[in-house]
């Protein structure tokens, strides 16, 4: 063989080290920004809290029950705004888990090819629909609907927006569910087939045990979603904080009294002001707890296979 | 005409596709009863595709067709109305990668046996040790039970996928290249494993290797390009072959 000589440049090895380092500080820098931005939210928003139970005893907020803090006699009790949030929730994960986690199963383990290939992108489309949209659903279609059923439904209601909330949040159960699902070995899959199980078997006894962290990331994911979802719910459970169970009265959930509240005009500094970044501290917690449960548990499973 | 006198299944004339493609052409090979039989042939030419066929495992391959017969307890293996799940009850499999299920050894054992309506706690604990023993893993599994499969070895996971294949009781066993992803000393010990199961079973072995297949078989076939260009008795064929073709295979000069 012939042909020029090739001779290679020798990098100095204090070039390289300084190109490394730029390199990190700059990955650094983009790592921290999240990490910055959420500790200054959490700090706003605890800030402006310690200041609201300077006013307002922690007791009254946590247990009293009566919720009216524009008016007065003004009332800090946060049960209704509570017991509205988790209404919500519920509602709407009875839609979304179960037909979440079926549509995530189909697709995974049961749906040929093809079929997977049309539908998981129409699902994900669903996930796209703006927010504001399903809350205009809920109110003139889930509703009317309701009311035709049980006639005493109350126009704003919590059971259209759960539903409403559960309908939207199926994509994210789905999605997430059955990448974890499609995640677990095809040879494991094989092996129980070549035992004699059923596809079914297969998919309750194998698939979705290993599959199982990844599946409760997804409900939990939702059901966060739901507790943070705002405009479905600004839109058709109402705006009355009252303490109730019954899912088919006007109710005011957490996020729907803050962007009630934050839409009028209220003064820097004034209690109504701070009594919506206590709430806001309320959500962030409930949250918060959540994911680290989930993590918990998750965690805990994984240790009890090992 | 069904199986022939100590043989435990016949293929006749097997044809097999995927979409347009011919994987197999006029496959006929009988299986001896309690007799080792390997089949060997460079990639792609169609033995674990062969192999598949015979519990079903081409179910779940889009687009994949088969003709022909494959006499076996008065069934045809290649027929739309066999009873699948029942069949692979009969014909265990091995595949070619360790596959436990990610829970303990215990229940990777009795996995097979549950589907199949064994519920009593005490039968359970026999098979399992009984399972266990035959896979020649009880004395290292005896007092871990309960702990997770995948914290075995390499070695001792395929012996355990053996032990879950023998608990079924089943009357065939069939073995894609089952220590291919093996290290020399767990080859060795699967290898011992089988020559005392072939008392019991009947076991069918895809192999790559033919220092293996020389070594554990009774019978061998030998696949080209989807159809068998010979089969006989493995001493026989590895001392002298009939065709050319085989002879340069065994002795490693293509393939």
């Amino acid at each position: 063989m012939t042909g020029e000589i090739i001779t290679f440049k020798k990098r100095s090895s204090k070039q390289t080290q300084l190109q490394e380092f730029i390199v990190r500080m700059i990955l650094l820098f983009c790592a921290s920004i999240s990490i910055i931005t959420t500790i200054a939210v959490v700090a706003t928003l605890f800030g402006e809290s310690a200041s609201f139970f300077q006013e307002v005893p922690l007791r009254e907020f946590l247990f009293g029950t009566r919720w009216s803090p524009t008016l007065v006699p003004r009332h800090f009790g946060i049960l209704p705004l509570l017991t509205g949030t988790l209404m919500i929730a519920l509602a709407s994960s009875f839609i979304s888990i179960p037909f979440g986690l079926g549509s995530a199963i189909y697709l995974s383990e049961y749906a040929p090819k093809k079929v997977r290939r049309v539908l998981k992108p129409i699902l994900e489309i669903l996930a796209g629909i703006p927010s504001i949209v399903f809350g205009f659903f809920a109110l003139t279609f889930i509703t009317p609907l309701l009311q035709a059923l049980i006639p005493s439904t109350q126009i704003f209601n919590a059971l259209s927006a759960g539903i409403a909330v559960g309908i939207m949040t199926i994509p994210l159960v789905a999605s997430v569910s059955e990448d974890a699902m499609s995640a677990v070995p095809d040879s494991m899959r094989k092996g129980a087939f070549a035992l004699g199980a059923t596809r079914m078997e297969v998919t309750t006894g194998i698939v979705l045990p290993a599959a199982v962290s990844g599946i409760g990331a997804s409900f939990i994911l939702a059901i966060s979603r739901a507790i943070g979802e705002t405009m479905i719910v600004a839109i058709a459970a109402g705006q009355s904080p009252v303490l109730t169970l019954n899912p088919l009265e006007s109710i005011q959930t957490m996020t729907g009294f803050m962007v009630n509240l934050s839409l009028g005009d209220i003064q820097h500094g004034t209690i109504e002001y701070k009594t919506v970044f206590a709430v806001g501290s309320m959500l962030f917690l409930m949250t918060f707890v959540m994911n680290l449960l989930a993590r918990l548990t998750i965690h805990r499973y994984k240790e009890a296979r090992k | 005409m069904a199986e022939k006198a100590g043989m435990k299944m016949r293929a006749e004339q097997v044809n097999f596709w995927y979409g347009e493609h011919q994987a197999l052409k006029n496959i006929t090979l009988d299986i001896p009863e309690n007799k080792i039989t390997a089949l060997i042939g460079p990639s792609g030419c169609g033995k674990t595709t062969f192999l598949k066929i015979l519990n079903r495992m081409n179910d779940y391959v889009d687009g994949a067709r088969a003709e022909g017969i494959i006499h076996y307890q008065g069934m045809n293996l290649i027929g739309d109305s066999l009873d699948v799940a029942a069949l692979r009850m009969q014909i265990g499999m091995v595949f070619q990668k360790p596959n436990p299920f990610p829970k303990s050894i215990y229940e990777n054992v009795i996995y097979g046996p549950k589907r199949h309506g064994i519920r009593k706690k005490s039968q359970l604990d026999q098979l399992v040790e009984q399972s266990l023993k035959q896979a020649a893993i009880w004395d290292e599994v005896k007092d871990n039970l309960h702990k997770s499969a995948l914290a075995l070895s390499g070695g001792q996971q395929q012996r355990l996928c053996i032990a879950r294949c023998l608990a079924m009781q089943p009357d065939l066993i069939l073995m894609d290249e089952p220590t291919a992803a093996l290290d020399p000393i767990s080859t060795q010990s699967i290898e011992d494993l089988l020559l005392t199961l072939k008392e019991k079973y009947t076991i069918i072995i895809v192999t790559h290797n033919m220092q293996q297949a020389a070594r554990v078989s009774d019978q061998t076939a030998f696949f080209l390009l989807g159809e068998i260009i010979e089969v006989g008795e493995t001493k026989e064929m590895f001392l002298n072959a009939k065709h050319e073709t085989t002879e340069r295979y065994i002795s490693g000069r293509f393939g």
